[in-house]
């Protein structure tokens, strides 16, 4: 148990270290890497893909965060090659509109059910559980 | 009571069967691309199979896609490894063939493989007719958004990406995009 909770600490810390060293420019290419879906994988970003499309697709990202592009302007470059698709969160418009609306109907209707419910069993005359 | 308890399942259910049923009729395979209608990106690529015939090309040769400018372009990103790609290459070399003297021209860029590898495939493929070129750091297949192989597109004459085709492709697709796009004059 001590030897697990020894190594958890070194990695942890040998974490901190490579996340202290990372320079900025890796922190951004990682954080729109991170949004940007890989074509050829299954709901994984570039910037956790293995493929060798995702990681020259992080090359350029870094290369165009580099030449001085901000991340919106990255992002849009896969969009116009890719579509929306290959952003990991889809823009909140048009029929993408109900990947967002629906969890909060859903719920709203849950909630109106439960109101419901609760008001039928507590109403006067309502049976005794 | 009841018919009051019908209209509010109806107003929850009817929605829930309108969007499944929407999505009954689409290919949830079919990912559209926001290419066709824009500008072909260019590339400037080195061939590393000549093709045969008047379309040959020196081993030495680069080609940049912009010089093919005034024809029209079927360009098959292919590699060795994909099955689909041993299943349309006859297709593509015979209409390659075929429009010989037109003004279309094909070319193959190998996606996600090596030139060695690419050249021995088209050896076991018994040749290609047109030329293939290598694409090592995967910038053209990135810039054509691709997802995998094969995947063809048709380019106008003027350069403009008309159709994106995904998976194998037919020498009848091959012929119907070719003349379609032979059929418009550049303006």
């Amino acid at each position: 148990m001590t030897l697990v909770r020894g190594f958890a600490l070194v990695l942890a810390l040998v974490s901190l270290q490579v996340a202290a060293q990372e320079s900025p420019l890796e922190r951004r290419t990682r954080d729109v890497a991170s949004q940007l879906r890989c074509p050829v994988c299954q709901g994984v970003s570039i910037q956790d893909s293995p493929s060798e499309l995702a990681v020259e697709m992080k090359n350029v990202v870094r290369e165009q965060l580099a030449a001085g592009r901000t991340p919106e302007e990255v992002k849009g470059y896969f969009v116009e090659k890719y579509g929306d698709w290959v952003l990991l969160e889809p823009p909140a418009t048009g029929f993408n509109l109900l990947v967002y609306l629906l969890p909060v109907f859903a719920v709203l209707g849950g909630l109106l059910i439960v109101w419901l419910a609760v008001k039928r069993w507590t109403a006067p005359g309502a049976d005794a559980i | 009571m009841n018919l009051r308890r019908a209209a509010a399942a109806s107003a929850i259910a009817l929605p829930i069967i309108a969007i499944l049923g929407f999505g009954l009729t689409r290919d949830p395979g079919e990912i559209r691309s926001p290419l066709p209608g824009r500008m072909a990106p260019d590339f400037e690529l080195p061939v590393f199979a000549i093709g045969e015939g008047p379309l040959a090309l020196g081993t030495q040769d680069t080609i940049r896609l912009s010089e093919l400018r005034g024809n029209v372009v079927v360009l098959n990103f292919w590699a060795s490894w994909c099955l689909e790609c041993r299943f349309e290459h006859a297709a593509l070399s015979n209409v390659a063939e075929e429009y010989e003297g037109r003004d279309v021209r094909f070319l193959g860029v190998l996606y996600n493989d090596s030139p060695d590898l690419g050249t021995r495939w088209i050896r076991d493929m018994g040749g290609q007719r047109y030329p293939s070129v290598n694409d090592p750091r995967k910038r053209a297949a990135i810039d054509y958004g691709l997802y995998g192989a094969p995947e063809t597109f048709f380019v106008s004459k003027e350069g403009i990406i008309a159709y994106k085709h995904v998976g194998r492709v037919t020498e009848g697709v091959l012929r119907q995009k070719i003349d379609s796009l032979l059929a418009v004059t550049p303006q």
